[in-house]
């Protein structure tokens, strides 16, 4: 289980406490508001199933809460260090409402986005505020010191300290002092207390290893379908394609034969056809080898690949790539086909006329976010590309985030654990 | 004329000596992994290589790497890529020196023989051959736009087309079938409209043009 925290000596530089306040800060404004929406929308949507509407509310608002939960997951990976896996059981992709609805409420992991929602508005909101707050409260502290105190009522409290006059507002300004020598030791604390909080109640605590079993099983389903799929489709191809026409090709060669002597005119005639054949067929299996395994990745890897797509696309599209080696050959593939799926997605719904790809590898994390200027409003809904990619990164334990507000940008980041 | 080819496949390799034979062309060594390209490169000094983009020992893009790394030691080395796909980003490595003779096909060209030859020939003399297909889809990419060429008439696409193919006017007049005459005048219109500088030499010219179709990426 990769429950491993980044080394926080050397954390409290200057820099590193001011950092960590604005995170907070900005987590706190965010968590707050979003799991509030978040858990009065479940509550309302659970407690409409038993008349009807809740079974088509739920999946909708309960995907909605993966996500949030998601992008926490993956700001806790960013900002804390703090891995926490997703553990939810995958759906079939065409089920009906009702066992999309059922299939969410059984899996346990739901009841911990459930029971995570209030922690994280309250204790959640003040490990997450208190940074801000240690950084910016010995200002006020600072100020009442220098004569803030003359123009507020008499007496003004500073923390406990009563301010009456200038002796009082030095207190205060004392007080202030303490407290920024406070925050250089706990800001970054604070921050981490609140990750770790996060895991501890999101992520899956007990029985961890069986429910790890479990989203294996499901998962390797998952990619053993899907290969089969791919497989079926492939034959398919074949069959219709390339093999058909290399059959014509045969076919026209036994009939230039036997006309050689006989009608070398026609001949001439059925040798272009047969050539114009085999070049259609090389085509078919070139498009279909594409597909497969692109050659540029099998060639350069996934940097050069990813450049190489962004070349064909009708969008101008810039890449930036920092990945030092290569990844092994299936986290390639699995991050290529992501990157395409969700490419191929902002040029068709998004109406984007600059995308931006960016790749880079850290901390044993494959991290591929793809930026589009369209119209935004995409979600992993049942159906949608994006759901196909989520499905398929998870037989590698990866995760995708989608952040798409209406009106634009919308981003989409995927991560891959990788050695 | 002395070529060095490189291919991995035997019965690729062995065509392709077959048919270069019936054409005059002297194989100075038909060889089929990377080291042994560099090495044949590097020693045999030939007018021309015909390079497969995929070669032993490691089945990645070892010629095309034998291919630049020798224009880096013998600026202008004529080299005919062959590849099973046709890459953009490719094309661009091999055209980033500006110094020409550099040709990048889709192995089906070899089909006709003809056409095949007289881009190596053409290679080998200092010219360009692009395969039709990085042309195309540097057009299809631009037809979108309310940029040229989509203010080109067919004819000119056409002619833009072959020409950054790399063809001369004489074989642009040849292939659509109008006197070299009418081809000099399809160009000048085609570089006003485009707001290039005109230039009689066809390398210049490849250049000028992909850079266009390029541009703004």
């Amino acid at each position: 289980m990769t429950t491993d925290t980044k080394n926080r000596t050397g954390r409290t530089t200057g820099r590193g406490i001011g950092l960590a306040a604005v995170r907070g800060l900005a987590l706190a404004l965010v968590s707050l508001p979003g799991a509030v929406l978040c858990f009065c929308l479940s509550l309302v949507s659970i407690a409409l199933i038993p008349i009807g509407v809740g079974i088509v509310t739920t999946p909708y608002v309960l995907t909605g809460v993966r996500a949030f939960t998601n992008a926490r997951r993956l700001l806790a990976a960013e900002w804390g260090g703090v891995r926490i896996p997703p553990a939810y059981r995958p759906l079939p992709e065409d089920a009906n409402p009702w066992a999309r609805t059922f299939g969410m409420l059984r899996d346990p992991a739901t009841w911990r986005d459930l029971m995570w929602l209030p922690v994280d508005m309250t204790a959640g909101f003040v490990t997450a505020l208190l940074p801000a707050v240690l950084l910016l409260y010995p200002l006020e502290g600072f100020a009442l010191a220098l004569g803030l105190w003359r123009v507020l009522p008499d007496p003004y409290w500073y923390g406990f300290v009563p301010v009456t006059g200038q002796a009082s507002a030095l207190g205060a300004g004392a007080l202030g002092l303490v407290l920024l020598f406070l925050a250089h030791f706990l800001t970054p604390r604070l921050l981490d207390v609140h990750f770790r909080l996060t895991r501890a109640v999101l992520g899956s605590g007990q029985g961890e290893l069986a429910e790890r079993v479990r989203v294996l099983t499901e998962t390797r389903r998952d990619a053993v379908d899907a290969s089969a799929a791919e497989l079926r489709r492939i034959e398919r191809d074949l069959h219709d394609g390339a093999q058909a026409r290399l059959v014509a090709v045969g076919m026209d060669l036994g009939t230039i034969e036997a006309l050689l002597d006989k009608d070398p005119a026609q001949a001439k005639e059925l040798i272009a056809q047969a050539r114009k054949s085999s070049v259609e067929a090389l085509t078919e299996l070139r498009e279909l080898v594409r597909g497969i395994h692109p050659p540029v990745l099998a060639e350069r890897g996934l940097g050069d690949a990813v450049r190489a797509l962004a070349l064909r696309l009708p969008v101008a599209t810039e890449v930036s790539v920092e990945l030092p080696g290569r990844a092994e050959p299936p986290v390639e593939s699995a991050a290529y086909f992501a990157v395409s799926e969700v490419l191929t997605n902002a040029v068709k719904h998004a109406g984007a006329d600059r995308i931006w790809v960016d790749l880079h590898r850290a901390d044993g994390m494959l991290r591929a976010t793809v930026t589009d200027n369209g119209k935004g409003g995409a979600v992993i809904g049942a159906g949608s590309g994006l759901a196909g990619v989520e499905r398929r990164l998870g037989t590698f334990d990866g995760v995708l985030a989608v952040s798409s507000p209406p009106g634009g940008p919308t981003m989409v980041t995927m991560e891959i654990p990788c050695a | 004329m002395r070529v060095v080819l490189a291919e991995d496949l035997f019965l690729l390799r062995d065509g392709l000596v077959r048919l270069l034979r019936a054409y005059d062309f002297e194989i100075a060594a038909a060889v089929e992994t990377g080291p042994e390209l560099a090495a044949a490169l590097a020693e045999l000094d030939p007018d021309v290589a015909v390079v497969d983009v995929r070669l032993p020992p490691t089945h990645t893009d070892e010629g095309l790497q034998c291919a630049l790394d020798a224009r880096r030691k013998r600026p202008g080395l004529p080299v005919l890529v062959l590849s099973q796909h046709v890459e953009q980003l490719y094309a661009r490595e091999l055209l980033a020196d500006g110094t020409g003779g550099v040709g990048y096909l889709l192995k089906d060209r070899v089909f006709d023989a003809e056409q095949f030859v007289d881009a190596v020939r053409r290679v080998a003399a200092g010219g360009t051959a692009m395969d039709p297909q990085v042309i195309q889809q540097l057009l299809a990419r631009r037809s979108g736009d309310d940029l040229p060429p989509a203010r080109l008439t067919p004819r000119e696409t056409e002619v833009l087309e072959l020409m950054a193919q790399g063809r001369s006017n004489a074989a642009i007049a040849g292939k659509l079938v109008v006197t070299e005459r009418a081809i000099a005048k399809h160009t000048a219109n085609i570089f006003a409209k485009l707001g290039l500088e005109v230039s009689d030499d066809d390398n210049r010219r490849v250049l000028a043009v992909l850079a266009y179709l390029d541009h703004g990426r």
